[in-house]
């Protein structure tokens, strides 16, 4: 009963946690930098004048989308790098930090897509035929007019999948990299599954999110189109 | 905005180019398709004994319909319960009564900050040490109450934002008619926030059993499991399972989204309700001014 309270491992293990959350951070950048640009790759592929790109953006999104992360990730770990010798660095762990990062950008990528294609459709029509009018190409009004306004108006659901992304990171336990959660599994197995335990991880992750949160909900603001 | 607002019905010159740039991606496509399944075939992952199991019956209905059906059985259990939550906490955020209010704000803000899995391994290993090992939560039981606390978390601010979205005027008559608390909140405000929040809800269930398969991590039998454990340990086609598997999750998942889309337009067309429909609520901290 006296572990119910008890806060030491926590002190214990000060360092392996902060190593696990550093690792959560690490994957939560380098996933969140790459799926926003594979989203907005994906999103000018959903309203280009080419119906085969169109197609393609759809059916990727469509596929990503309703496949659990789980299997994304253990496909990546499992089948591409553990099956078929895909490695992608000499060193084991570096290799399935790169293959978590890749799982985790081509999921999340899917939902940027989705948020940037619904954040297009709050600018006003008036925008895309006033750059059309002055003679802008395709790419030139969606690079100058339109994604410009699309991003400022899509700031608040993107920090949503941000912290979503940061979450998604425990399931990274899946493909055999270490970080935060996986961390947790561990300090159970060696401790036992204490609350103490558990709420040190959790106030962990709500460092993380709750000023990502704040952060976007003053930027979104802050950057709002005025209309 | 519709796409096709971006560029202009094309002229004979656009035409070409356009045709041009359907090729060129074509061909692009088509190539990365190529070396895909190049370097899948040069695996051998495409020999017919990798495949054969998914033609038979046995597979289908010894390991595959099992996995779907253990799947489903956590969602539902689990999608039930979170509606149930999502209800009592949604509502005892608008309650009046700030002992009511701040606690209920709190548990939802709480179980939606930390990730899912946090919860599953803490519903599976906290009872076992507390009750000093007596008490063993089954794998099941321990996906159950995760998915609940984290998803009846989610609704709970779809319901909360739901009801926010049926315009003041309507509780304003209610309370005219002489209505009291209850009853505006039973026959006013819940039957035309239900239809404004149903599309909201049926996208929740598609996140919901996705997240079944967490249930991996702590060895419950699910789809998940029988299709990238079991299946691959007796035949060695982890890729062709994983591929048939996600196709199955798809499929599911596409009803799924289909009958969220099929509702969404219904609710925008309903004259049942006044309230406007209620989108996938913001994480925690971003939608700091949702009131």
């Amino acid at each position: 009963m006296e572990s119910l309270f008890d806060f030491s491992p926590l002190v214990q293990e000060f360092g392996t946690i902060l190593t696990g959350f550093w690792s959560t951070i690490r994957l939560t950048l380098m996933s969140g930098l790459l799926a926003l640009i594979l989203g907005t790759i994906l999103v000018a592929m959903r309203v280009s004048p080419t119906p085969v790109l169109r197609a393609a953006g759809t059916f990727y999104v469509n596929i990503l989308r309703n496949t659990p992360l789980t299997l994304v990730l253990l496909l990546c770990a499992l089948g591409l790098s553990d099956t078929l010798q895909l490695t992608l660095s000499s060193d084991s762990p570096t290799n399935y930090y790169w293959w978590a990062v890749l799982g985790l950008s081509a999921y999340t990528a899917s939902f940027v897509c989705e948020a940037l294609r619904a954040g297009m459709n709050t600018v006003p029509a008036g925008q895309a035929e006033a750059a059309r009018a002055i003679g802008l190409t395709f790419l030139q009004s969606l690079r100058l007019v339109v994604l410009p306004q699309a991003f400022r108006s899509v700031i608040a659901p993107l920090g949503s999948i941000l912290i979503a992304l940061t979450k998604n990171t425990t399931i990274v336990i899946v493909a055999g990299y270490i970080e935060a959660s996986a961390v947790m599994k561990q300090m159970f197995d060696d401790y036992g599954g204490t609350l103490p335990i558990f709420l040190g991880f959790a106030v962990g992750y709500m460092v993380l999110t709750l000023p990502t949160g704040f952060f976007f909900g003053w930027l979104a603001k802050r950057l709002a189109v005025s209309r | 905005m519709s796409a096709n607002v971006l560029f202009d019905a094309p002229g004979p010159r656009a035409r070409l180019r356009n045709n041009i740039l359907t090729l060129i991606s074509a061909v692009v496509i088509l190539a990365i398709a190529y070396l895909v399944i190049k370097a899948l075939a040069d695996k051998g992952q495409f020999a017919g004994k990798l495949w054969e199991p998914f033609l038979r019956g046995d597979v289908w209905t010894g390991q595959i319909l099992p996995g779907v059906i253990a799947t489903l059985e956590a969602a539902v259990v689990s999608a039930v319960l979170a509606l149930v939550f999502g209800v009592i906490f949604g509502l005892g955020r608008l309650s009046e009564h700030s002992w009511v209010r701040v606690p209920s704000g709190a548990v939802v803000e709480f179980f939606r900050a930390i990730p899912l899995l946090l919860l599953i391994f803490f519903a599976q290993a906290g009872p076992a040490t507390i009750s000093g090992y007596t008490v063993s939560v089954p794998a099941f039981a321990a996906v159950v109450i995760g998915l609940t606390l984290y998803n009846g978390s989610v609704l709970a601010e779809v319901f909360r934002a739901g009801i926010l979205s049926v315009p003041r005027g309507q509780s304003e008559a209610g309370y005219s008619l002489g209505l009291r608390k209850g009853g505006v909140m039973r026959l006013i405000l819940l039957p035309q926030a239900t239809t404004a929040m149903m599309p909201a809800i049926v996208s929740q269930m598609v996140v919901l059993l996705k997240d079944t398969a967490l249930g991996w991590v702590i060895a419950y039998e699910e789809l998940l499991n029988y299709g990238l454990k079991q299946i691959p340990s007796n035949f060695g086609n982890l890729i062709p399972s994983a591929i048939v598997i996600s196709l199955v999750y798809i499929a599911i998942n596409l009803v799924l989204s289909y009958v969220a889309n099929r509702l969404e337009r219904r609710s925008r067309r309903s004259r049942r309700t006044t309230a406007t429909v209620v989108g996938a609520p913001a994480a925690v901290g971003v939608s700091a001014g949702i009131e």
